[in-house]
């Protein structure tokens, strides 16, 4: 089985988020670069796991960047990755960045595509789903679970208020995010095969993505909190209801 | 042209989120002059009930085919209505199903998608939208260039507005592919809020010590008809399901009111929770970083202040 991991680089959860420019670019002074956190704790450890339990599997990472994304590239080989596919190219929108995949995607017979649920600094949950329309597969997103069944997938999924069960042939492209696998963290000898695994780096394709962020604000400060002793629960009680007039 | 609504049901309801979309699409079309329609796929009950929010006309497809989501099979029916009602602008709620089918549909039409908007686009000068990015830590405003946009709406982001009248449901003619995907099974927390649109949400924290100690919270949270919610740790360590995990690696909430009880406030945690309008902090730590998140608060020990906190609620109530 041939698995195609997608995965993004976003700002370490910690980052201060500030922006430069007259507020059209986020300021990346100072910033540290993780694998986006639903790439690599759900949707690429649940592919080593996949591996591991039928090592006739490759899993391929594509990561669509300039040469900065080379570091999380490699982390995702350390992890167990087998060969990355770089994508040269500033990742625009979800638009762009689904064409791309879904460009390099067409020339191998992947039966398994995985992306992360969202990515924690543009939120948009896009890609998996556009990626699902260019190749014209089904799609699962928001996946929970996911068990191989022969050449059949039985996937959980979330739903409004609760979770469903679903079963789909292969290929498909599956959204990860909680429950899928446990986090894991690279060893020596991982870190130590991934500088010799390859790592290609292909052009991009010509498209025009079809939105563009204009400007990026922050939101208000909080006036401050309105403390309330702990023997006057009472207190909060009618604040909540005559104040805030929230209950 | 026309503004086209995805609307959304669950066991034939039909979802507050989609009561929302349908207000933000409704406003849309009186912005721009166009008329906002809705689109059904399914039965779900009192659909001319919905000309109350101020849409007229709502197209329905009904096929055994569209009983098990695929969304693949869904994204080739909205293809269908919105070549014929020739809509410019699709609206979906930003919720599991709107997520599915939103970017696939916005490819197939060419549409540049905005994803988790949090505003009325502004169209002064091209369509512009305000959406949350960084995950609640900041917002952009995001301009389409295409000529079709497609909207994913998030939830408890735009108000529910009344206006009075009824639509007009009229069946829709569409070639419904038979589906891939099977639904084998399903668990709904059905009878409870939904976390993701629930208006009140209590949630605990490892402050709290251990699983056998969420009655008081359960019991808090059923006296305010909230949904419950917890911090990472607590899923982690299966003390909670991890659908209840909310923050920046979980779900990412917008209630009017979010009691944080035992929970320190990290950064992460934040990220899901500081879009909430008023946040309740009970920490027995003065210097607990929740606190400068926080509209009101309690030092205190939470196994004090919440059983207090439920009799208070019910005393108010009771009045
Ligand atoms: C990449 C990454 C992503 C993450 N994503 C998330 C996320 O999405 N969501 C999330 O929640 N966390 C997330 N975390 C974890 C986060 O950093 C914190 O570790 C976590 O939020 C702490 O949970 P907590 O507040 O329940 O526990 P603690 O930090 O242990 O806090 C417990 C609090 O309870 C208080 N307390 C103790 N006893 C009592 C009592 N009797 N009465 C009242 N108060 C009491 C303490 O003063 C303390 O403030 C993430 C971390 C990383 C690195
Ligand atoms: N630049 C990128 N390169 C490869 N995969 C990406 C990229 N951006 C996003 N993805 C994948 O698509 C998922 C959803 O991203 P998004 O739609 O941008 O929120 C992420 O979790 C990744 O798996």
């Amino acid at each position: 089985m041939k698995i195609l991991v997608c995965i993004s680089k976003t700002p370490d959860t910690t980052a201060k988020i500030a922006f430069t420019d007259n507020n059209t670019k986020f300021a990346e002074a100072g910033v540290q670069w993780i694998i986006n956190p639903y790439d690599e704790w759900y949707a690429l450890v649940r592919a080593i796991e996949l591996k591991e339990a039928d090592t006739a599997t490759t899993i391929h990472i594509i990561s669509v960047g300039s040469a900065d994304v080379e570091p999380i590239i490699r982390k995702a080989l350390a992890l167990g990755g087998d060969e990355a596919i770089r994508v040269n190219a500033n990742p625009a929108d979800s638009y762009f960045v689904a064409a791309q995949i879904a460009e390099v995607a067409r020339q191998d017979a992947y039966d398994l595509i995985f992306t992360g649920k969202e990515t924690i600094d543009y939120n948009n949950g896009a890609v998996g789903g556009m990626l699902a329309e260019m190749l014209d597969l089904p799609y699962i997103a928001l996946a929970t679970n996911f068990k191989m069944n022969g050449g059949n997938v039985t996937v959980k999924r979330e739903i409004e208020g609760g979770e469903e069960t679903v079963e789909v042939a292969l290929p498909v492209v599956v959204s990860c995010q909680k429950g899928m696998a446990e986090a894991r963290i690279p060893n020596m000898r991982g870190i130590m095969a991934a500088r010799t695994k390859p790592l290609k780096v292909v052009e991009p394709v010509p498209v025009e993505s079809l939105t563009k962020i204009a400007a990026f604000g922050l939101p208000p400060a909080k006036a401050g909190v309105k403390l309330v002793s702990a023997d006057n629960v009472e207190e909060l009680v009618r604040l909540l209801h005559e104040e805030a007039r929230v209950i | 042209m026309s503004i086209l609504i995805f609307i959304d049901h669950i066991d034939g309801h039909i979802k507050k989120a989609s009561l929302e979309a349908i207000s933000y699409g409704v406003a849309i079309a009186a912005q721009s002059g166009d008329t906002a329609e809705g689109i059904v796929l399914g039965s779900p009950e009192d659909l001319a009930g919905l000309g109350k929010y101020g849409l007229k006309k709502i197209h329905q497809v009904q096929s055994d085919h569209l009983k098990s989501f695929d969304s693949q099979v869904y994204t080739k029916v909205l293809g269908q209505v919105v070549e014929q009602t020739r809509a410019t602008t699709i609206i979906f709620s930003n919720n599991a199903i709107g997520k599915s089918i939103a970017p696939r549909l916005a490819v197939r039409l060419k549409a540049g998608l905005i994803s988790g908007a949090v505003a009325l686009p502004d169209t002064s000068d091209g369509f512009l939208v305000k959406k949350n990015v960084f995950s609640g830590k900041a917002f952009a405003n995001v301009s389409v260039t295409s000529a079709i946009k497609v909207v994913l709406l998030n939830l408890n982001a735009y108000a529910i507005k009344e206006t009075g009248g009824i639509a007009e449901v009229v069946p829709f003619n569409a070639t419904v592919e038979t589906p891939k995907i099977t639904v084998t099974g399903s668990t709904k927390t059905s009878g409870k809020v939904s976390l993701a649109e629930a208006d009140v949400v209590v949630s605990a924290g490892r402050g709290l010590k251990g699983p056998e100690n969420w009655q008081m919270v359960e019991n808090l949270a059923s006296e305010l008809d909230a949904a419950l919610a917890c911090s990472r740790p607590v899923a982690d360590a299966h003390w909670r399901p991890h659908t209840e995990h909310v923050g920046q690696t979980g779900v990412a909430i917008a209630p009017n009111l979010y009691i944080a009880v035992g929970i320190s406030g990290a950064i992460q945690h934040l990220a899901g929770v500081n879009r909430s309008k008023v946040i309740v902090v009970i920490n027995k730590d003065a210097e607990a970083p929740f606190f400068k998140a926080a509209d009101y608060g309690i030092v205190g020990d939470a196994f004090e202040i919440v059983p207090k906190m439920v009799e208070a609620v019910k005393k108010m109530k009771g009045k």
